[in-house]
């Protein structure tokens, strides 16, 4: 691996330009490396959700960027992260992605046990231990906890570098699109529910974020996809009702002018959303029973302002993307500079009839699943690119669309512009390059 | 009169047609209800409020063979090819008193597009009745092995 940009912040700065990004964002191993010690260490990064560690000892494994971890509910029933990696030989301690391990997580190499929290509560032998060479190591802290957890509204995020902004800060207000997401629930509670479609990609975890926010492709990348499902609907006569999988895929087809009046609006830190005004989630079947309970839980205006607001995605920089009136995650995991794991999560509203999560089940299914049509679709875009990005006769990526010089972090724009890529590329330069 | 060799040679037939790509013909081979579901857990048996890899009706599943056709469909340029290797079908259930056959098969798939190809492993489960004298798939359940497991683009059928 080269080391031309570790120490040359100018460099990396030079890399961000107003409205156009340099391949090597994409494609070099170094960058990559940088990213995880750079971005992903001193940024928000979501980890889980507090449903799926419910009781004492429950646990769950994942990775903040490369790092394993173990999201677990500990004793007094805090959330606690912590590096999945015992402190003897480093052995992780689970593998399961997720279960219960009492009160006490046990090594399986040399029964070290840790208490949820992660600090030791037993050393077999520990006679053995008892030298200042080892009262001073790192492996006294048993499973290292990663310092800085918050729980919002269920949603966990981790910092794991003592610097950054502090959570509120980071977040500011997209924390609104999760606000609204919980709020669909007459209980006002998420479950995670139903089990999560993990998706292989060949390509850089940003492709997938950039596509999150990018209103100009539905209509050319899907038009294989969508626009046969709309042609075989015509063909069959357009019988009602409508199949669910019509009114799923029919939306990315909409014209440009539909995206364009759909809105965009940009927050610092990278943060942004599609559908400020109505999006591809605004015209689904209204499900029997659910407004009433909203009513009864809310009161009407209030239950009709949360159900009107259908954002599209929200980009919850760097790799976590939320659809609020669908109940439904992305997050985006970064492998290796080529090399990413795409998993999609879904929730039970909890309170709410079950046939909303059936519909959302069908479309993480049809949309977002390794045998997603839609989602072959895409996968090929991002696989062409990160080859195509090899060619040197032109380095830049282009993120021109509607640009306008000096624009601000904070906005509402045109719902085709690629402001959202550019906001986003503006808070990675201030990650990867410190100190501008 | 349908035989245990007529449902055998009913699910070899059905493998061919997907190696041979006459997708067409592969659909002919469903009820008007039938279904074609790939469940996304081991032994899964809920297919509303669990999710599933592929749990299409006959819309869905002319969408994908219509799909692979569209001169628009840049994920099968250049197209991608696929490859059966079945053991010999078991007959599970032999109901014709109710219509109902059940056979199942063991096989290994591979898909292939450009200079990649993958290999899965996975237990076939045929429900099959009898309409107009012909055998017709009501459920054809299609169980990985490795079903957890994070996958690329799978754009054919198993």
């Amino acid at each position: 691996m080269t080391t031309r940009y570790r120490n040359d912040p100018a460099a990396l700065r030079a890399l961000v330009r107003d409205a156009e990004v340099h391949r090597d964002t994409y494609t070099d191993p170094e960058i990559f490396a940088l990213e995880m010690q750079r971005l992903f260490a001193n940024t928000w990064v979501y980890v889980g959700h507090d449903s799926q560690v419910a009781k004492p000892g429950d646990y769950f494994g994942t990775t903040i960027g490369t790092q394993p971890v173990l999201m677990v509910r500990h004793d007094d029933d805090t959330i606690h992260v912590l590096y999945n990696r015992c402190p003897h030989k480093g052995t992780r301690i689970t593998t399961d992605i997720c279960g219960n391990t009492g009160r006490f997580f046990r090594c399986p190499y040399h029964g070290w046990s840790f208490r949820t929290d992660g600090s030791i509560a037993v050393l077999p032998l520990p006679t053995g231990y008892q030298n200042e060479t080892f009262a001073t190591s790192q492996a006294t802290q048993g499973l290292s906890p990663v310092r800085h957890v918050q729980n919002y509204r269920g949603f966990v995020f981790a910092k794991m570098a003592a610097g950054g902004p502090d959570f509120e800060e980071f977040f500011g207000e997209s924390l609104s699109s999760i606000d609204n997401m919980v709020d669909r629930s007459p209980a006002g509670k998420l479950e995670v529910a139903g089990g999560v479609l993990r998706y292989m990609h060949n390509c850089n975890w940003k492709m997938l974020v950039d596509n999150q926010t990018d209103t100009c492709h539905p209509m050319v990348a899907h038009m294989s996809s969508a626009g046969t499902a709309i042609e075989l609907w015509k063909r069959a006569g357009e019988q009602t009702p409508r199949p669910m999988a019509v009114e799923i895929y029919a939306p990315f087809m909409a014209s440009y002018e539909f995206f364009e009046k759909m809105g965009i609006r940009t927050w610092e830190n990278g943060h942004g959303h599609t559908g400020v005004h109505h999006s591809i989630h605004s015209n689904y079947t209204a499900v029997p029973g659910y407004f009433e309970q909203m009513v009864a839980a809310y009161g009407e205006p209030r239950a009709k302002a949360i159900l009107d607001e259908n954002r599209h995605n929200t980009i919850y920089f760097p790799n976590l993307m939320v659809k609020g009136p669908i109940q439904l995650l992305r997050l985006f995991k970064p492998l290796a500079a080529d090399r990413t794991l795409v998993e999609s999560w879904t929730f039970r509203l909890v309170g709410a009839p079950d046939f909303l999560l059936e519909r959302t089940l069908v479309y993480n299914r049809l949309i977002n699943a390794p045998t997603s049509v839609v989602g072959h679709d895409d996968l090929e875009m991002y696989e062409r690119a990160q080859e195509g990005l090899h060619a040197d006769a032109n380095p830049w990526v282009s993120l021109h669309r509607l640009f306008e010089p000096g624009e601000p972090a904070r906005a509402v724009d045109n719902g085709t512009t690629e402001r959202q890529m550019r906001n986003q590329f503006r808070a990675w330069a201030r990650y990867m390059a410190p100190g501008e | 009169m349908i035989t245990q060799d007529d449902l055998i040679s009913f699910v070899y037939r059905e493998a061919r047609l997907l190696d041979e790509q006459r997708f067409d013909d592969w659909i002919d081979l469903f009820a008007p209800d039938g279904r074609y579901w790939m469940p996304l857990e081991y032994g899964q048996t809920d297919r509303r409020l669990t999710a599933s890899l592929m749990d299409d009706d006959l819309f869905l599943l002319r969408l994908r063979v219509e799909r692979l056709k569209g001169n628009r469909t840049y994920s099968q340029k250049p197209k991608s090819r696929c490859h059966h290797v079945l053991q010999q079908p078991q007959v599970d259930v032999f109901d014709s008193g109710s219509n109902r056959y059940i056979v199942w098969t063991s096989i290994h798939y591979v898909e292939s597009r450009q200079d990649h190809q993958d290999l899965y492993a996975a237990w076939t489960t045929h429900d099959l009745t009898e309409i107009d004298g012909a055998l017709r798939i009501r459920l054809k359940r299609v169980d990985l092995v490795n079903c957890d497991a994070a996958f690329g683009s799978i754009q054919l059928f198993l």
